[in-house]
């Protein structure tokens, strides 16, 4: 079952065509990321799937609905993190989960999706006495009031520090488990890496590369492998990690040395991100 | 209607919860009141000044509270994402803005309420006597204000100079109209311009009822210009209000 389907979509700002065409699928229950540098027309495309945006050609189907027509049935089935908004800085963090849940026919616990986004501690603090990383938090707590099938995410962790990153990306994935259809835009790599079951690559408004995150590594067959001898570093990149490997350690052994700092690396998604948008930069 | 009463009292308690639209809203016409009221004496329009002064003042709410005050706060949230963000829950959005009217309304009626016991207080102004008429009069000019305010938010590009915008409309309206005092003494070009304004045909109207004992039907024009202002704003409204930020 598609929780998502588009095909063909296109919409232009005046001269400007932010999507030429683009078509994908989303299953239920999967997390869907849309990958790509800014300005590469991930924000258009999200909010046309969330009913802001009109498009100009395509069809695009949600949950059932054409979300340019659709109304509160279908809103009451959708939660929503905008890239860029802020709630009631005078609102405490309960006040304003349970001012979202008032707009719904079946809210979730306000206390459960409070712990849910890890809220506990500051359910009685003001909006405006929250970190970026709590704000973001009670974005995302307040997109699941509702308890939506479908979420949208855009940037989702954009300005957030390390750590703030890792517990949001635990909490996606906390989502997940809770069988919910996620639709995610970044231009981080990692994150469209570790969160995402499926992405598409978006550049300049088309689709140049779809699939699991293994697939899209996978075209690259050659591994690097690194170590210190002699207090230099040596790279090397190997079609046949397991040979190198042996005969590395092999040779090592026997000298009664230790192969300082070696790493042994698959091509992340960025090496093939960046070479595919290299590729089709020029 | 569930959803209508959810968010009528979501916004009391934003607005009371919030010191700038507490202070800058609500009390602040009441304060200017208390302080004119103490240095002016003698009559005014062959009553009491504090009586003129006191209708007045409720004029002069009426375009702070219901125009800019509701303009600030729904710029303030176009420009920060809230407007966008409740767009995408399934809160329709006329029963959003019928709510955040509604919620103005309250706070005006309040005001009006706190301006009649403060003069009561201070200077035993008199209890409205045709209380039909004043409010029916009040509830025309906080709606024709609260129209023009949605109206005027479609031309207020950022949050930073939503207020002084504002200002520059309301004080000098409230000056040009008669709010702080009669304007027989003015040049004729200024009493020119105070003539359009609708502030003028609310002081008017609210003049009549309470210092003059008329009724609201006694002043046909006024009316139909205040009427006609609200009906302008909305006209603009329809097709200038936007939920989503300016920039970005």
């Amino acid at each position: 079952m598609s929780a998502i389907s588009v095909r063909e979509l296109r919409k232009a700002y005046g001269a400007h065509e932010a999507l030429r065409g683009i078509s994908f699928e989303i299953n239920e229950g999967e997390v869907f990321g849309l990958l790509g540098p800014n300005g590469a027309g991930k924000t258009t495309a999200i909010e046309i799937l969330e009913g802001y945006r009109k498009r100009d050609g395509g069809d695009v189907e949600v949950l059932g609905f054409d979300p340019e027509r659709a109304g509160s049935a279908f809103r009451e089935r959708i939660g929503v993190v905008l890239q860029q908004s802020q709630l009631w800085p005078n609102l405490t963090v309960a006040e304003t989960h349970r001012m979202f849940a008032g707009y719904y026919e079946r809210p979730r616990n306000v206390d459960q999706v409070i712990a849910l986004v890890g809220l506990d501690e500051k359910r009685d603090a003001r909006v405006k006495t929250l970190s970026g990383g709590q704000k973001r938090r009670l974005d995302l707590g307040v997109a699941l009031i509702g308890d939506p099938d479908l979420v949208f995410l855009d940037e989702p962790t954009t300005g957030f520090d390390p750590a703030a990153r890792r517990a949001a990306w635990d909490m996606i994935r906390s989502l997940r488990s809770l069988g919910k259809t996620i639709l995610l835009t970044t231009h981080y790599l990692d994150e469209a890496e570790q969160l995402a079951d499926r992405l598409a690559v978006l550049r300049e408004g088309v689709i140049i590369r779809e699939g699991t995150p293994a697939e899209l590594t996978g075209g690259s067959s050659e591994t690097e492998v690194r170590y210190r001898k002699d207090g230099h570093e040596v790279v090397v990149r190997t079609t046949e990690p397991t040979r190198l490997l042996q005969q590395l350690t092999a040779e090592a052994l026997a000298e009664g040395r230790e192969l300082e700092g070696l790493s042994v690396r698959r091509p992340t998604l960025e090496d093939v991100y960046l070479s595919l948008t290299a590729e089709h930069a020029e | 209607m569930r959803l209508f009463r959810h968010q009528l009292k979501s916004e009391q308690r934003l607005f009371w919860r919030s010191r700038e639209s507490a202070v800058f809203v609500f009390l602040f016409p009441i304060m200017l009141f208390a302080l004119l009221t103490a240095v002016y004496n003698g009559h005014i329009y062959g009553r009491p000044a504090s009586w003129a002064l006191l209708a007045g003042m409720i004029g002069y709410g009426a375009a702070n509270t219901a125009f800019a005050g509701l303009a600030i706060t729904l710029v303030s949230r176009r420009e920060i994402g809230i407007l966008k963000r409740i767009r995408a829950t399934p809160l329709p959005p006329a029963a959003y803005l019928t709510a955040v009217l509604a919620s103005i309304m309250i706070v005006f009626a309040l005001q009006v309420t706190s301006l009649f016991a403060l003069g009561r207080v201070l200077k035993s102004t008199p209890w409205p006597s045709h209380l039909l008429s004043l409010i029916l009069a009040l509830a025309l000019g906080a709606a024709a204000f609260a129209a023009l305010g949605l109206a005027i938010t479609g031309f207020i590009r950022s949050l930073e100079g939503s207020s002084a915008v504002l200002n520059v409309i309301v004080l000098p309206m409230a000056f040009l109209t008669g709010s702080f005092g009669p304007t027989r003494h003015y040049p004729k070009a200024l009493r020119a311009i105070g003539d359009v304004l609708p502030l003028k045909y609310l002081v008017d109207l609210i003049n009549g009822i309470y210092l003059h004992g008329q009724e609201l039907w006694d002043k046909p024009t006024a009316v139909a210009v205040l009427a006609g202002w609200g009906l302008f704003g909305m006209v603009v409204a329809l097709r200038t209000f936007r939920w989503e930020p300016r920039e970005g």
